[in-house]
């Protein structure tokens, strides 16, 4: 059984459509038990930091990756990816935008704070899925974290 | 997906067959760049300083020589002009020691070659794709 400390990708996603795709692409890698879907930057935190509703979790068990996108409820994907990497415990997570924005400030201010991915979400149906797949590959799969 | 700049990676290698399968297997995966390669360290440090455009990603190796690629990305990493850069260590280091360092200096992205033939040239296809046409770098 999936229990809170084996969660592998975090999303953080408040759109309820974005999530079902991205849940559904990484279902057919087999990568879906060990998503955990949280709604806001409130919620991201609180799990990557284990205080609140997680406070029960281990924070040494990271995930091996976070899909943050960028516009969210009460605190935004910046502030998140910011707080995340001004922090030794959680700095070595790999973090990817996972965002509909292209714009060239979005990108530059989240690689200067050390993101270490940045995919636009593609519009189109079977471009998304087909995007969700590579990227739960690479970091489910390929990248490796320290451990 | 593909941006209107030029695709540059800039592989970072002193091995020429692994530089060699590495060009080979972009051109299997339909990965449509440019492939820079730097011998050592400190060619590696020349070109991110001098070339235009910026590369899209540079993958580098560990051990180099002259300058070795800890202290490659620690010099990326230091200088406002190259710090945005997508840096993926490519290396056959498994060492936590290696891992963990590469991390705290913000690597993006660290992956171990695989030893056999046929998964080193899977993985580096792999690795033109996510970072070259899925991954949007700065401009």
């Amino acid at each position: 059984m999936t229990t809170i400390d084996d969660v592998e990708i975090l999303l953080v996603e408040d759109n309820p459509n974005d999530v079902e795709l991205t849940l559904r692409a990484l279902q057919k890698q087999n990568l879906a038990s060990k998503v955990l879907v949280v709604k806001d930057g409130v919620e991201a935190l609180e799990f990557i930091f284990a205080t609140g509703a997680f406070a029960h979790r281990k924070i040494e068990n990271r995930p091996k990756v976070v899909l943050l996108d960028l516009k969210l409820p009460k605190i935004d994907g910046i502030e998140v990816l910011s707080r995340m990497k001004n922090d030794e415990r959680t700095r070595h997570i790999p973090v990817v935008m996972l965002t509909s924005s292209q714009e060239e400030r979005d990108v530059l201010d989240t690689y200067n704070l050390g993101v270490n991915s940045y995919i636009v979400k593609p519009v189109d149906f079977s471009n998304f899925v087909h995007a969700v797949s590579e990227l739960g590959l690479y970091w489910g799969l390929l990248n490796k974290v320290p451990s | 997906m593909k941006d209107l700049q030029t695709l540059v990676l800039l592989l970072v290698e002193d091995n020429p067959n692994d530089a060699e399968l590495t060009q080979r297997a972009l051109r299997k995966a339909q990965v449509d760049a440019r492939l820079d390669i730097a011998r050592d360290g400190a060619a590696a440090l020349d070109y991110l300083l001098s070339s235009r455009p910026k590369p899209k990603v540079v993958f580098l190796d560990l051990k180099l020589p002259k300058v070795d690629g800890i202290e490659v990305l620690r010099r990326i990493r230091g200088d406002d002009r190259t710090r945005s850069i997508p840096v993926v260590v490519l290396t056959s280091s498994q060492e936590e020691r290696d891992i963990n360092e590469c991390y705290k200096l913000g690597v993006n992205s660290y992956v171990v070659k695989p030893v056999e033939f046929d998964k080193f040239y899977k993985v580096v296809g792999d690795l033109g794709t996510y970072w070259l046409i899925l991954n949007k770098s700065p401009l």
